[in-house]
């Protein structure tokens, strides 16, 4: 019995290192200042064992956070020796590369010492307020363009904070209080992972975490094997094009089911870019895996052995490998992408288990207006990002979820607290009907959003990051494609999907934001849902009756 | 408000509906089956049955305190009337577009709940207010009477019993929903209208429009129900007043009620923990955490120096595995605590790693655990309670059911034993998890509120929870578990506890830099107003206390912390204040102060109930051996591996000051407490069983 009473202790530890990091992630969440972390949830927090192995994180909105920050311990770890690590020490960095993929997210890795004794590091990830340079624009040309880089640093040594450090980051942002604020909560957010860990180890009477994160990573590594096995063999490729920054771009994957592993690689996709959209390794990786890891074992907990059953191979300066110093500052335009491209390979290997493709990329409102970036400026200065997504891609057996992120996962931001916070008005934010690719299963709708100035005579510029203004969310299995998304003003002229752009005085800015793309041949759908659709106006009659076969 | 006139309390749970009558001489309880398709029969037969059990005339009843869970199962089960919502021009899929969220990241199937109101119903009539209260646009008074037209126009099963308005900022501006709640009363006068300035007053239009939908869905529905409870007590003889509990832990008449029945979910815990507060002061306890386990779910609640944790929000109707954001969010007054999907018919298996997970889901009471032997094949916490030898299979439930744990056994072995060694080692093992699942999400409720778990007192009551309550106090680091007299019927008793009170909320956003004292406290002045005009309906010459809380932030931040405030008027100095009680608070939830920061308030409020006061701890009496056990039983211990023969007591035959040291099981009626090795118990001279662990 004693065997199976060990099991279950070490079972029972394994939840409580889960609640540790949930406890951790919720405390960063409350004390954070960025919209997207404080109402989207865009962070993440996770506990590592000495080698910088996740053994375990937080399930919080943005999977791109949270596998990379997966992997940038290993960097802290090279960069500052355990051995040399003493308690009160926090370390920081937003180098793309080696943290989260753009300056913007801040990563804290901390040592945490039990009994006198290094047995961890926490290390946790937000998206900042801001971070200097151009601001959230998608048109640097190199990340030198985008704000301030801070390299792998101490941020505090043995309790005291590096205050030379936090001088430069307060002289380089545009919020420096903020700024400051945030990566305070990071640094507490450490600092109760690490209390709570050691309340734990204490409890169950265990000196270190050795033992229980070979247990973690062992059970989960065996558990992907053991959904991988179950899969058919074989390598299975597509290719999706995206409409890019001023030329379209391709993203190409070979995926291949292999005994205990998958790989994914993206030979063929598109070279980097000259605009801030391109994607470093980390977050290519990261969203890969997510994409996988939610189909195969969405139940196993994520840590070093579920993340290393997904293997990603990348050419060499592509769209989904830009190195330094390329600009990466929108490089969610291509992360968000990736699921569907790996999706559309996997769909071959496994019908009737994936999505069609959906909006993907995230259709968040980032306005702003100031000296120098509308001209004549006058009045309060603003930068806003507002979060706000277009429709899922139909399921092979549901329709798609409308307005609704994935794979992000994200919340959105409300009408009056944007309105609370910038001089806007959003005069209308429903549904958009037809947006929905028809199908079997219909695609998820995307809605349309109205913005002015609150002030008549005021200006704002639109900072655009869209995707699929060009080309739509294909369906799957005789499905139809989702709307085109579409960027216009209401006195008729459209804008770009890409770039910064400005609303003149007196104008309304309309984002019609795209569907997801139908499931299955649209003339097999269950008239009495297409009935349904068109009494709640969701679809048009026209469209009922010429795609859906319906009688007016 | 202790009792000098004979008080009945009623609680109408999803299977059983309890009732606590208190005489002056003594209380009686009894627990009937509940009759969903008219819940005011088992209340009326219940209190004849009672009342006659007591010896008393209905008509010597002074006062009815009455709390159910109709409203909530109307809002889980999607019972309630047929309601339209009406928007500002542009925002009728707010309702559905809810987060625009996925509260379950991995899973590619996730389905959010559908909306109370459908989109066909969900109309947008031309309005806008700015965020600073500005009109932008007049409201159309003639479409919004063409917009009820087609309303009225829809007949028969179509027709409309409930209208909800929730405009953009109407927090701030409440003109244009006066006026459409004006017309729409005069274009729909058989409808119930709900103005969301009225029901939630707060920022975010997505949570004030849920919550102001769920009160008018559930409006018709409470009042017909309450108007046929009212005339069912009157024609059985009981003239008393009838009062009814809110999630608030506050009581309040019928008359609030049926305007704002959504204050009516949560009545049930909510007196569980008033239950708590009281035997925290009888024992002179000022860090507690209430732990009710019963059927489906376990709550807990943290008590300090006597006060309850608030909220404003909580999630009804979970849809999905208990999982946060699958529910309809409501703002409005709640006591603070967290629920969890695990309860003594939640059911155990493996998952594809081979752990055990217990729960969310219940075996509930049909086909219920395995060893209730009505058909039920799944293992559940009470099959493994059972196995464990916590159960006494000839007592369970007063005896009205009897047991075979050989059919527990049985389940066990099936689906957990084979991959933990032996149905012995899967019980302990699902006795573990679902008490480790507990304890983490008390201890992630307790960060969030900035406290902690450790050195905190357990007052543990519910069906299963004295089951639990000693391995989890140990897993929150505590040292002593209470278990109060009548820990069965432990809401019901709350009931006869809750004082006479109502909370009132406004959002009124303000930074403190240019803080305006004198507005400030004209707002204050009329939520007291509102407050007292609807207490003093119940109570009009009791004495009345009040609280006043800002919640604050610093400028930039996303989420507020409640702020206490001082009482009465603010002085010239008022942004001082309430800089410094703000940062005391911060500092103590989240271990430092970020200084230069702005900072701001979004939402006031204002509670206002009868004064009351509390017991003091009665002296300790001179302790006494334990008489001779009833019984030995074979007790396994999840904590250690080990089996100890365990001596039965029968907690009737326990007089006060009597210890025991486990291992050893008291068993009564309703439940049995476990002392586990290393524990020790003793009768308190209230009757209470406090449990003390060796450090």
């Amino acid at each position: 019995m004693s065997a199976a009473v060990s099991d279950i202790a070490l079972q029972v530890m394994w939840n409580r290192l889960l609640s540790v990091v949930e406890e951790q992630a919720r405390t960063l969440v409350r004390t954070a200042f960025s919209t997207s972390a404080r109402e989207a949830g865009d962070i993440s927090a996770g506990v590592f064992d000495l080698e910088g192995r996740m053994l375990a994180q937080a399930v919080t909105g943005t999977p791109g956070h949270v596998n990379s920050m997966a992997r940038s311990v290993k960097h802290f770890i090279e960069a500052f020796p355990v051995a040399t690590m003493r308690p009160g020490d926090h370390y920081i960095t937003n180098d793309p590369w080696k943290g989260t993929g753009h300056l913007y997210d801040i990563v804290v890795t901390s040592p945490a010492f039990h009994e006198g004794k290094l047995v961890a590091l926490f290390s946790c990830t937000t998206h900042v307020v801001d971070i200097g340079g151009i601001g959230q624009s998608p048109e640097g040309r190199q990340v030198f363009h985008e704000g301030l880089f801070i390299p792998l640093l101490p941020l505090a040594r043995e309790g005291r904070l590096e205050e030379g450090l936090m001088r430069l980051i307060r002289a380089n942002v545009r919020e420096p209080v903020q700024v400051e604020g945030d990566i305070h909560a990071l640094m507490a957010c450490n600092d109760i992972g690490a209390r709570r860990l050691s309340a734990m180890l204490a409890e169950h009477g265990i000196a270190d975490l050795d033992a229980l994160g070979a247990h973690i990573v062992a059970r989960s590594r065996a558990g992907m094997a053991q959904a991988i096995a179950a899969l058919p063999r074989g390598t299975w490729r597509n290719a999706m094009r995206i409409d890019g920054f001023g030329a379209p771009i391709d993203l190409v994957a070979a995926v291949t089911i292999a005994e205990d592993h998958i790989l994914v690689d993206y030979e063929g996709s598109s070279p980097s870019s000259d605009r801030g959209i391109n994607c470093p390794y980390c977050y290519t990786d990261a969203y890969t895996a997510f994409g996988i890891k939610a189909l195969i074992g969405p139940a196993i907990p994520n840590n070093a052995g579920t993340l290393d059953s997904i293997v990603v191979r990348t050419p060499a300066n592509s769209i989904v490998d830009a190195p330094w110093p390329a600009a990466v500052n929108a490089r969610s335009t291509i992360g968000h992408m990736l699921p569907d491209v790996v999706y559309g390979a996997l769909h071959q290997a496994l019908p009737d288990r994936l999505p069609a493709e959906g909006t993907s990329n995230l259709w968040n409102l980032k306005l702003g207006a100031g000296h120098g970036i509308t001209a004549g400026h006058t009045g309060r200065p603003f930068q806003v990002t507002t979060f706000h997504s277009g429709g899922a891609g139909a399921r092979p057996r549901q329709d798609g979820l409308s307005a609704t992120p994935f794979p992000s996962g994200v919340r959105n931001v409300p009408v009056e607290i944007t309105e609370t916070i910038a001089p806007v008005v959003i005069w209308k934010k429903e549904y958009r009907p037809d947006s929905g690719g028809p199908g079997t299963h219909r695609g998820g709708l995307g809605q349309m959003m109205e913005v002015t100035h609150r002030d008549p005579a005021g200006v704002f510029g639109l900072f655009a990051t869209f995707e699929r203004v060009v080309y739509p969310a294909r369906g799957r299995e005789g499905g139809l494609p989702g709307a085109r998304g579409r960027v216009s003003l209401a006195s008729g002229q459209e804008l770009q999907g890409k770039g910064f752009q400005l609303v003149p005085a007196g104008e309304r800015l309309v984002v019609e934001m795209p569907g997801g793309g139908g499931y299955g041949d649209p003339a097999r759908r269950d008239p009495a849902l297409v009935a349904a659709d068109v009494e709640a106006g969701l679809v048009s009659q026209e469209q009922a009756a010429a795609l859906y076969g319906a009688k007016r | 408000m202790t009792g000098r006139t004979t008080r009945l309390a009623v609680d109408i749970g999803g299977t059983f509906t309890d009732l606590v009558l208190e005489t002056p001489a003594r209380s009686w309880s009894r627990k009937v089956l509940t009759t969903p398709e008219a819940p005011e029969r088992a209340v009326l037969e219940g209190m004849r049955a009672i009342a006659a059990q007591a010896g008393v005339a209905p008509e010597t009843i002074g006062l009815v305190v009455h709390g159910t869970t109709l409203a909530t199962n109307a809002l889980i089960e999607r019972k309630g009337a047929r309601t339209a919502l009406l928007t500002t021009e542009g925002f009728r899929d707010s309702l559905e577009i809810a987060f625009e969220h996925r509260f379950e990241q991995y899973d590619l199937y996730m389905e959010r709940p559908a909306p109370l109101v459908p989109r066909p119903l969900r109309l947008g009539v031309p309005e806008r207010i700015a965020a600073d209260g500005a009109v932008l646009l007049p409201l159309d008074e003639a479409a919004l009477r063409a917009t009820a037209a087609g309303l009225r126009a829809l007949g028969g099963e179509q027709g409309i019993e409930a209208v909800a308005v929730c405009f953009l900022h109407s927090f701030t501006n409440d003109a244009h929903e006066r006026r459409a709640g004006a017309i729409l009363a005069e274009e729909l006068p058989e409808a119930a209208i709900s103005l969301s300035c009225e029901v939630a007053p707060e920022i975010r239009e997505y949570e004030r429009a849920s919550t102001t939908v769920a009160n008018a869905y559930v409006l018709p529905l409470m009042e017909r129900y309450l108007g046929r409870l009212q005339h069912g007590l009157l024609a059985a003889g009981v003239a008393a007043p009838l009062l009814l509990m809110m999630s608030s832990g506050g009581i309040t008449t019928v008359e609030t009620a049926r305007k704002f029945p959504v204050r009516l979910v949560e009545s049930g815990p909510a007196g569980g923990a008033i239950l708590a507060r009281l035997v925290a002061a009888e024992n002179g306890l000022d860090r507690v955490v209430a732990f009710d386990m019963g059927g489906t779910t376990a709550k807990l609640t943290l008590i300090d120096d006597l006060e309850f944790q608030r909220s404003r929000s909580f999630e009804v109707a979970r849809a999905y595995r208990f999982v946060q954001g699958s529910g309809l969010p409501v703002r409005i007054p709640v006591i603070e605590l967290v629920e969890i999907g695990a309860g003594g018919g939640s059911i155990a298996r493996l998952d594809a790693l081979g752990r055990i997970q217990v729960g969310p889901d219940s075996a509930g009471s049909v086909p219920g655990p395995a060893c209730y032997g009505r058909g039920g094949t799944a293992p559940t916490v009470t099959d493994a309670d059972a196995v464990l030898g916590r159960l006494d299979p000839a007592r369970f439930a007063g005896g009205t059911l009897s047991l075979d744990p050989a059919l527990a056994e049985a389940a066990l072995a099936d689906a957990i034993g084979p991959a933990m060694g032996g149905s012995v080692a899967g019980a302990a093992g699902i006795a573990e998890i679902v008490d480790e699942t507990m304890a983490s999400a008390a201890r992630v409720h307790a960060v969030e509120n900035g406290k902690d778990t450790a050195e905190r007192t357990m007052i543990a009551f519910g069906g299963a929870a004295p089951l639990h309550a000693a391995r989890l106090a140990r897993k929150l680091g505590m040292r002593r578990v209470v278990v109060p007299v009548g820990a069965g019927v432990g809401s019901a008793h709350g009931f006869l506890r809750a004082p006479v009170g109502y909370e009132v909320v406004r959002s009124r956003h303000l930074a403190l830099a240019d803080l305006d004292p004198a507005a400030l406290d004209v707002l204050f002045a009329g939520m007291r107003e509102e407050a007292e005009a609807v207490v003093r309906l119940a109570a009009p010459d009791a004495p009345l206390v009040e609280s006043r809380t800002g919640f604050m932030r610093y400028r930039g931040q996303g989420h507020e912390i409640a702020v206490a405030l001082p009482p009465g008027a603010l002085g010239a100095d008022a942004a001082a204040v309430l800089h410094a009680r703000f940062e005391a608070a911060y500092a103590a939830l989240f271990g430092r102060v970020i200084p230069h920061l702005a900072v701001e308030a979004l939402t006031w409020s204002l509670s206002l109930a009868v004064a009351q006061e509390l017991p003091t701890p009665p002296p300790e009496p001179p302790p006494r051996a334990a008489p001779p056990p009833v019984a030995r039983r074979t007790l396994h211990d999840p904590a250690t591996g080990r089996a100890d023969a365990a001596a039965v007591h029968e907690r009737l035959s326990l007089p006060p000051g009597t210890r025991l040291a486990g291992p050893a099981l008291v068993v009564e009626d309703e439940t049995t407490t476990v002392v586990p090795a290393g524990a020790t118990a003793r009768i308190n001279a209230l009757g209470h069983i406090v449990l003390e662990f060796d450090a």
